[in-house]
C-alpha cells in the first residue's frame, strides 16, 4: 500500500461511491471530504453506503464554493488524516468525485513506486501561462476578493477595478514565488507532510486564504519550496474550454479516453453509463491495447475552443452573427469579380471558366435576376435566382453563395448596370475578393447599340456616376480586396498581361501561359463614338484617353484584327 | 440600450404576463399530471389542433430524446387528438375552444403553463411537426446538453426551423400514424438564409429556406420567420413573445455570438410538407387563425394548386446532425 487517494466529493454520490470503491479495491486507503452545502440526509446516506469499506475515511466538512479557500482547508484536513491514519502510505493523489481511473490502478501504483520521490504536480509561473481567465494572474495574490465572483460578478468586478485604481497590493510573504497549475496533484508524503507541518504555514494559510482560487496555487507554490523533484505535469487528465470549465466526458468519448494513456480523467458526466462500466468493472477491456493516442485528445478540445471563439470564417448563422470587423474573414473563400471584361470581350464568361476551372456566373446582380452560370435558377444549397429575394439582402445572398460553394472559386460578372446597393463595400472591404475593373466598359455595349443618340447619352451620364462612385469604394482607404483598375484605354493597349496576372493569381489548372485569349470587340470607330458623346455635352472620363481615328477622305477603314491564338 | 428602452421591454415583458394570465382562463385542463413532475426534470410544451396522425410519432420521439413531461394545449380537435393525448401516462393535456389568433398562436397558453409548471425546469417548446435535434444527439440524451448548459450557465439554447420536405409533388407519399415523417420529407435547402438583427429585443431574424424560395420569392420580406429558441431553463418572470422566436428579458435571444464565435446551437426539423399539408392549408385559409392574416396560407394555396413540388436538384438529403454541423446550419460550440 503506497497510494492513498483524498476525494473531493460535493455531488453524484452514486459514481463517486462507485469510483471510491474501485480505488479500494485495488488497495488504496482513500478519504472522502464531502462539501458541507450538501444536505444531511444525503451525507448520511453516502457515508452508510460506503460503510462496509475498510479502508475509506471521511474527514471534516468544510463549504467549498468555487475559487474560495474551503476547498484547500478540505484538501488539507484530508490529506492530514490520509497521512495520520494510513502511514503506508508514501503519495497521495488528490481527485475529485467525477475523476475516473482509467488504467488499472495497479499501473499506477507500480508508475509511483518507480518514482517515490516525485511530486507530480503541475506548478507554472504566473507570467508564464496564458491560461488565466478573466485577467487576473498575479492580481489573484495581490489584490482582495472579498466577493463571490459566481454569486456577485458585478461587485467581484467593480471591486478589482476599483483596487486596480488606487493600486493596492497585499504583501507577498518572504520566500514565496506564485505559482499555479492544475489543482489536481499527486504528492509524496516528504512534500506534503513538510507543506502541512511547516512553521510558517499559518502565515501561509492567512495569505493564500485571500488570494482568488487558491486551489490552483496553494499547493503549487508550496510545494516548489520542498520538492525535491517536482514534475510539473498532473496526472489527471483534465481538459479546459475558453471559460476555464472542465470539458465533460461522455459515452462517446470511450475510444479517446481508451486510448489516452493517462491515469486518471475528469470531468465524467455522472449519468455516462458506458464509461463507468468500461473503465470500472471490465477490467480487461479498460485499456484495449491499442496504440495510445493522448494528442488526439488534444485536438478534439482544442479545436472546441478554436470553433467557440474563432468560428468558421464566412459562415452567417443562428450561432454565429459577428459584429462589423469581428468576421474573422467575412467570406469562406476567394472570388473574383470582373468589371467591364464581358462587356469587352466576346466570350469572356465560357472563357475564363476554360482558363481558371472556376465556376463564373454572369452578372449576379442584374436587375432582373441573378445570372447563376448557364443560366441556371437555383444554385449550390438551394439559392434562388429571383432579384426579389438577393434585394432583400444581398450581402447575404453573396456571403451564402461563397459559403455553399466552398472549395470552387466563384467568379462573377459586375458593373455599373447592377443593383449596387452596400453591396459593393462590403465586397471592396472583403479580403477575400480579387476585384479587376476596365473602367469605362461599360459604353461599349451603348456603342454597339442602335439606340436613340439622345438615349444613349442619358444613359452613358448615369452609367458614368454610378461607376465613378464603385471606383471610390475600390480606391477608399477602407479596401482591402485586391483590386486592380485600368482605364479602357490603358488596358486595349495590352490586354494580355493583365489577364495574364488576374488568371495566375486565380490559380490556373495549368499554369502554362495562357494558351486562348477571349476576342475582342470590334471597337472601330469608339474614339469617334466617344467623342460625339463629348460634343453633345457629356464627357466620358472614365475610358482613358481614346484617340479619335480621323477618318481621311478616300480611305478604307481598317478593321481592327482580333487577337488570336499565338 | 439606455434606461428607457429598457423599462418599455419592462413594461411589456409584465404585459404579456398578464395576458398569458387572463387567457389562461380559456384553457381547462382535461388531464392534469403534472404533480408527477420531479425536480430537474425536463418538460415539453406544445399547442396544437387536428394533429393526431402525427402525434404517435412525436411522442415517441421526444421519449426517446428524454423528455420526462408533456404539457400540451389541444385547440379544439375534431380528429380525436384530445382522447389520445389524455390517455398518455407523461402527458398533460389541457383543451381549449379560445381563438388562436387571439391567444398570440398559442404563446399566451404556453406562456402560463410554463410561469405555472416550468418554473426551474428546462422546458423545450415545440409544435408537433418539429423535431429537435442538437449536437452529439445520436450519442447524447437532452440531459448531457441541458447539464452542460447548466454547467456554462446558459439560460437558452437555439435552433433554426429547417424546413423538410418531400422530393415530388407533396402529396405523393401518405403519412400514417407512427411513421417517420423524415422517411418522407428528408430534404432541405442547406444554404440560403438571410439573417438580420431585430436591435430591439437582440436577437436574430432568419428567413429562407424552401418556403422562400417557392412560395415567398416576389414576396421575400413577408417569408416566415425560422430564428427560434425552443429550450429555455425557465424561470417564472420569463415570456416568449412572439412563437418561440424572441423572448423577454432580451437576454435570453443572445444566442448567438457576435465576437466571430460559434455558440452550441441545434435545429428544428419542420416537417410541415407532408400529405397532410394541403388539407391543412385549405383549412387554415378557411379558419384564418394565423399569422399576419395568414398570408403564408394564402401563399400556399397559390402555389400548391400549381407546381407543389419543393425539392429541386440542389436540395440536400438529410442525413444526421453532423451534416448539418458541416454545413454551418447548426453548431457544437465548445461542446466537444
Amino acid at each position: 500500500m503506497s497510494l492513498g487517494v483524498v476525494m473531493l466529493v460535493h455531488t453524484a454520490f452514486k459514481r463517486a461511491e462507485q469510483v471510491a470503491r474501485h480505488w479500494a479495491n485495488a488497495g488504496c486507503p482513500v478519504v472522502i471530504h464531502v462539501d458541507r452545502n450538501v444536505v444531511a440526509k444525503s451525507y448520511k446516506a453516502f457515508v452508510a453506503a460506503l460503510a462496509d469499506v475498510d479502508h475509506i475515511r471521511f474527514s471534516r466538512r468544510y463549504r467549498c464554493e468555487w475559487g474560495t479557500w474551503g476547498i484547500v482547508a478540505a484538501s488539507q484536513t484530508a490529506s492530514e488524516k490520509m497521512l495520520r491514519d494510513f502511514p503506508d502510505v508514501q503519495h497521495v493523489y488528490l481527485a475529485s468525485g467525477s475523476c475516473l481511473p482509467l488504467r488499472p490502478i495497479e499501473e499506477l501504483i507500480d508508475y509511483l513506486a518507480a518514482r517515490p520521490r516525485t511530486d507530480f504536480i503541475e506548478s507554472a509561473t504566473t507570467m508564464d501561462v496564458p491560461w488565466t481567465v478573466g485577467g487576473l494572474d498575479q492580481e489573484r495574490f495581490t489584490l482582495h476578493f472579498p466577493f463571490s465572483w459566481r454569486r456577485h460578478r458585478f461587485l467581484f468586478d467593480r471591486f478589482v477595478q476599483i483596487q486596480r485604481l488606487i493600486g493596492t497590493k497585499r504583501m507577498i510573504p518572504s520566500g514565496l514565488r506564485p505559482h499555479m497549475g492544475s489543482q489536481w496533484w499527486c504528492l509524496t508524503r516528504q512534500t506534503l507532510t513538510a507543506i502541512l507541518q511547516d512553521p510558517d504555514r499559518a502565515t501561509y494559510d492567512d495569505f493564500f486564504r485571500r488570494v482568488w482560487i487558491p486551489d490552483e496555487s496553494y499547493y503549487q507554490t508550496l510545494a516548489r519550496l520542498y520538492s525535491r523533484e517536482l514534475e510539473s505535469r498532473s496526472l489527471t487528465l483534465s481538459k479546459f474550454d475558453f471559460q476555464g470549465k472542465p470539458h465533460i466526458f461522455y459515452d462517446d468519448h470511450l475510444q479517446l479516453l481508451r486510448r489516452s494513456d493517462c491515469f486518471v480523467a475528469r470531468k465524467i458526466w455522472p449519468h455516462a453509463e458506458l464509461l463507468y462500466r468500461a473503465f470500472l468493472t471490465d477490467r480487461a477491456g479498460a485499456m484495449s491495447r491499442t496504440e495510445p493516442n493522448p494528442g488526439k485528445i488534444d485536438r478534439i478540445f482544442a479545436k472546441a475552443v478554436d470553433r467557440r471563439t474563432r468560428g468558421r470564417p464566412g459562415l452567417y448563422m443562428h450561432s454565429r452573427f459577428p459584429n462589423e470587423n469581428w468576421e474573422n474573414g467575412v467570406t469562406a473563400g476567394p472570388y473574383s469579380v470582373f468589371q467591364g471584361f464581358a462587356e469587352l470581350f466576346d466570350d469572356f464568361e465560357p472563357w475564363l471558366a476554360r482558363a481558371t476551372g472556376s465556376r463564373v456566373h454572369g452578372h449576379l446582380f442584374a436587375p432582373e435576376k441573378a445570372e447563376f452560370a448557364e443560366g441556371e435558377e437555383v444554385i449550390h444549397g438551394g439559392l434562388a435566382a429571383s432579384a426579389e429575394i438577393r434585394d432583400a439582402n444581398p450581402w447575404a445572398f453573396l456571403t451564402n453563395l461563397i459559403w455553399n460553394t466552398r472549395g470552387e472559386r466563384q467568379c462573377f460578372q459586375f458593373g455599373p448596370h447592377d443593383t449596387q446597393d452596400d453591396v459593393i463595400w462590403n465586397i471592396a472591404k472583403d479580403p477575400n475578393a480579387q476585384i479587376s475593373v476596365v473602367s469605362g466598359a461599360w459604353a461599349v455595349p451603348l456603342f454597339n447599340s442602335n439606340l436613340d443618340f439622345a438615349t444613349i447619352r442619358r444613359a452613358a451620364a448615369k452609367l458614368q456616376k454610378i461607376e465613378a462612385d464603385s471606383l471610390d469604394a475600390y480606391r477608399s482607404p477602407y479596401a482591402k480586396a485586391h483590386i486592380r483598375i485600368w482605364t479602357m484605354a490603358e488596358f486595349i493597349e495590352a490586354p494580355m498581361e493583365p489577364l495574364q496576372s488576374i488568371i495566375d493569381e486565380i490559380g490556373a489548372r495549368n499554369p502554362r501561359r495562357l494558351a486562348e485569349v477571349p476576342k475582342m470587340r470590334d471597337l472601330t470607330g469608339f474614339g469617334q463614338f466617344l467623342q460625339n458623346l463629348k460634343n453633345q455635352g457629356m464627357h466620358p472620363y472614365l475610358m482613358g484617353d481614346f484617340p479619335v481615328e480621323g477618318r481621311q477622305l478616300g480611305q478604307r477603314p481598317r478593321t481592327r484584327k482580333p487577337y488570336l491564338v499565338r | 440600450m439606455g434606461a428607457w428602452q429598457s423599462y418599455s421591454l419592462r413594461l411589456q415583458r409584465k404585459r404579456w404576463r398578464i395576458r398569458a394570465m387572463r387567457k389562461s382562463r380559456e384553457l381547462r385542463a382535461a388531464a392534469d399530471r403534472t404533480d408527477q413532475i420531479r425536480p430537474g426534470d425536463l418538460l415539453l410544451f406544445s399547442t396544437l389542433r387536428n394533429e393526431h396522425v402525427r402525434l404517435p410519432y412525436f411522442l415517441r420521439y421526444y421519449r426517446d430524446l428524454g423528455i420526462n413531461h408533456f404539457l400540451m394545449v389541444d385547440n379544439d380537435s375534431t380528429d380525436g387528438s384530445d382522447a389520445f393525448l389524455a390517455d398518455q401516462p407523461d402527458v398533460s393535456l389541457w383543451r381549449t375552444g379560445g381563438s388562436y389568433k387571439r391567444s398570440r398562436f398559442g404563446v399566451d397558453w404556453l406562456n402560463w403553463l410554463a410561469r405555472k409548471h416550468a418554473h426551474g425546469h428546462w422546458a423545450l417548446t415545440v409544435d408537433p411537426d418539429e423535431f429537435f435535434l442538437f449536437p452529439f444527439c445520436d450519442t447524447r440524451p437532452l440531459r448531457a446538453l441541458t447539464d452542460w448548459l447548466d454547467a456554462s450557465s446558459i439560460r437558452s439554447f437555439s435552433a433554426m426551423l429547417l424546413d423538410m420536405y418531400p422530393k415530388g409533388p407533396i402529396n405523393a407519399q401518405p403519412y400514417l400514424p407512427g411513421d417517420n415523417p423524415l422517411d418522407i420529407a428528408c430534404w432541405f435547402d442547406s444554404g440560403n438564409y438571410a439573417i438580420r438583427r431585430n436591435h430591439r429585443f437582440g436577437n436574430l431574424w432568419i428567413q429562407g429556406g424552401p418556403r422562400r424560395r417557392v412560395f415567398f420569392s416576389d414576396l421575400p420580406e413577408k417569408a416566415p420567420a425560422l430564428n427560434k429558441i425552443p429550450l429555455v431553463k425557465w424561470d417564472r418572470r420569463y415570456t416568449y413573445v412572439s412563437s418561440t422566436h424572441m423572448l423577454l428579458p432580451r437576454g435570453l435571444n443572445l444566442v448567438y455570438d457576435e465576437w466571430g464565435g460559434e455558440k452550441a446551437s441545434g435545429i428544428l426539423l419542420h416537417t410541415k410538407f407532408l400529405d397532410t399539408f394541403t388539407a391543412k392549408a385549405a383549412e387554415e385559409l378557411e379558419r384564418r387563425q394565423h399569422y399576419s392574416g395568414s398570408v403564408e396560407y394564402k401563399a400556399y394555396a397559390r402555389t400548391l394548386e400549381e407546381n407543389p413540388d419543393l425539392w429541386c436538384k440542389w436540395s440536400e438529403k438529410y442525413i444526421n446532425w453532423r451534416q448539418l454541423e458541416i454545413l454551418g446550419l447548426m453548431s457544437k460550440g465548445n461542446w466537444a
